[in-house]
């Protein structure tokens, strides 16, 4: 019969909690922890200007995978966690300025008055779907960004507000070397966190009122509270990314929450894949390194004699932005399960591979 | 043995002017199995809904277990143990088989959205397993196991009422209502299908409620038996009295003499063409 993952031969269970790991397989799991190591190592080993942009993968990330529990695992639709991620950053640097709270715990804290924020303009989402909710969200949008711009007390206003850098034991994490290492760590234990949900009731309940919600509803599924709950942990997760942006860059102002941000995280959980935890990440990792990709092509190419040529020279900035749209528009029609969908195929491609039934 | 675990009294329900359901009662013995035959719109579904919660009647009482629960959510009537499988398909499509038997057990797990993710300290992980034990007790006994890992949705029609069953199993029910669960197999599967539902209410002492238009399983394997029409209660009791009751003849099962009018029919349409 066809089974969920194809393991290969010789990978024996013979536990159930064998049976109920994070990743498929040992090998997998030991490639991942290779990897995070091989990160620990890399403030020594590459230019900072890569480690800028690992950190802008990590809190985006962290967002990210908010939005796809909420829109990927229960079905539901946000227009407005562009500006969810904001009311964190907001919340993190004002819990720190006002009350003097240590930063390490202002993350978490904001994340949770992300997520109450979050809850009140969830609330029209447990009785309307689709359409509706989604121009619902994108009410919450407009009214926190039109929040930012006035609520001086809390935001700064127009003027913005600063954040101070993670402080531990006197030391600060204030470059870009000593940050990496924060946002490797809140990734990582993000995403574990969300691992961990998935796998457990709460995640499951999720799927249930996804896929049929009258059928999850009788397995004695409280509908409403879960479709709350889901833009609470949603609005979690925006929180705590947008903290660790705050504090990061040391400056928070209003105007880069907008509509287009709520809109780039979609199109980073579905490039990735809806519902898939690491289709989340592939996503972000794509949208942060397509600019840069970009960016390397048209080098190259005013280097030819194509860079002679004003005209083209002039509209190089605009083919990049086209650029983009067009990779989104390309995946949309061709893979619109996203890269972990397509990851599997590969996968799966490889492991029979010269026989392929 | 003759206590009853399910009581509906004087039920009515109605759409606008259509009335679904009128002044139906009865009640279900504890441990038996009970069906309801009628034919198609009689308010047979609408009646296991007034029960399972999706309807809320216009008016009488449905008690469960002692509690009236004629208001009760549907999901809070799934903790007081009664589960049910729908007519038509209602699997989470997505989801492998396990874990669409691991929602079943949802009202009995204990873990919330913190406590859930810190999987190994909170005992979370130590739940799951538990209650993949319980689970896998339920796929062995409707022999699944070859399929917990596939993807509910790409299952053949037959497995996917079993793993229906398997889900609605996995509540800890009481009371099980099933919708159908023999519509459109074929022999075999409807045998395997007739096994498991005996099995369920004698080894497990879960009493069934059931739809059912295959007149032989309904015959064999109920206790008693109810007929619908109309939204009206006709007649219930045994099987057997149920079956040589006239007016359930004319009704639903037809009679020889209709046989025999249909016949002739038959044979005149032959004459003018």
């Amino acid at each position: 019969m066809s089974s969920l993952t194809m393991r290969p031969c010789g990978d024996f269970r013979t536990s159930y909690k064998q049976d109920n790991t994070i990743f498929e397989t040992k090998n997998i799991k030991h490639v991942a922890i290779i990897a995070i190591a091989f990160l620990c190592a890399a403030p020594y080993l590459v230019d900072a200007y890569y480690l800028t942009l690992f950190i802008q993968i990590s809190y985006l990330g962290i967002a990210a995978l908010g939005l796809n529990i909420l829109v990927g695992y229960t079905g539901q639709i946000s227009l407005g966690h562009g500006a969810f991620f904001g009311f964190g950053a907001f919340a993190s640097a004002w819990l720190n300025i006002s009350f003097g709270i240590p930063v390490l715990l202002c993350i978490p804290l904001a994340g949770f008055l992300t997520m109450g924020v979050g809850m009140v303009f969830g609330l029209p989402a447990s009785r309307i779907k689709g359409l509706y909710l989604a121009i619902a969200t994108l009410a919450a949008q407009f009214i926190l960004e039109d929040f930012f711009a006035r609520a001086d007390w809390f935001s700064g206003g127009s003027a913005g507000s600063s954040a101070d850098p993670i402080n531990l034991f006197g030391f600060a994490f204030d470059t870009d070397e000593s940050f990496f290492y924060v946002a490797l760590f809140a990734l990582v234990f993000m995403y574990i966190w969300g691992c961990n949900l998935m796998r457990s009731r709460e995640g499951r309940a999720f799927i249930a009122v996804r896929d049929h919600y009258l059928s999850a509803e009788i397995m004695g599924i409280k509908l409403n509270k879960y479709r709350l709950l889901s833009f609470g942990v949603s609005s979690f997760y925006a929180g705590i990314g947008g903290a660790l942006y705050a504090h990061y860059l040391g400056y928070v102002s209003a105007e880069g929450f907008t509509l287009f941000m709520s809109i780039q995280f979609l199109a980073m959980i579905i490039i990735g894949g809806l519902g898939s935890i690491k289709g989340t990440l592939m996503g972000v990792v794509f949208m942060v390194f397509l600019p840069e990709a970009l960016e390397g092509g048209v080098g190259l190419m005013k280097m030819t004699e194509w860079g002679n040529i004003p005209m083209v020279v002039d509209g190089l900035a605009y083919i990049k932005e086209m650029a983009i749209g067009l990779v989104i528009i390309l995946f949309l029609i061709f893979e619109p399960e996203g890269m972990a969908h397509r990851w599997g195929q590969i996968k799966n491609y490889w492991k029979f591979y010269p026989f392929s039934y | 043995m003759t206590t009853s675990i399910l009581n509906i009294e004087q039920i009515s329900l109605a759409f606008g002017g259509v009335k679904a359901l009128t002044d139906v009662s009865f009640s279900v013995k504890q441990g038996s199995v009970f069906s309801i035959i009628g034919p198609n719109g009689a308010g047979k579904t609408s009646m296991l809904n007034c029960i399972s919660g999706r309807y809320r009647p216009n008016s009488g009482k449905i008690t469960f277990d002692g509690k009236e629960v004629t208001h009760l959510r549907p999901n809070d009537r799934a903790d007081l143990g009664m589960g049910r499988t729908f007519q038509n398909l209602a699997l989470f499509g997505h989801m492998s088989v396990l874990d669409n038997i691991m929602v079943g057990r949802h009202h009995l797990l204990k873990n919330n959205w913190l406590t859930g993710p810190l999987y190994w300290t909170s005992g979370a992980q130590k739940e799951e397993l538990a209650h993949r034990r319980k689970v896998e007790e339920v796929i062995d006994f409707l022999e699944i196991s070859h399929i917990r890992k596939s993807v509910a949705g790409t299952l053949s029609y037959g497995l996917r009422k079993r793993v229906e069953l398997a889900r609605a199993m996995a509540l800890n029910p009481k009371l099980i209502l099933l919708d159908e669960p023999m519509a459109g197999m074929n022999l075999e599967e409807k045998e395997d299908m007739a096994r498991y539902i005996l099995d369920l209410n004698e080894e497990f002492g879960i009493t069934v409620v059931m739809i059912e238009h295959d007149m032989g399983v309904v015959m064999d394997i109920s206790h008693e038996v109810m007929v619908l029409d109309f939204g009206k209660k006709l007649i219930s009791g045994l099987p057997d009295e149920v079956m040589a009751d006239p007016y359930v003849k004319r009704a639903y099962l037809g009679l020889e003499e209709d046989a025999e009018d249909t016949v002739q029919a038959d044979v005149k349409l032959e004459e003018v063409s």
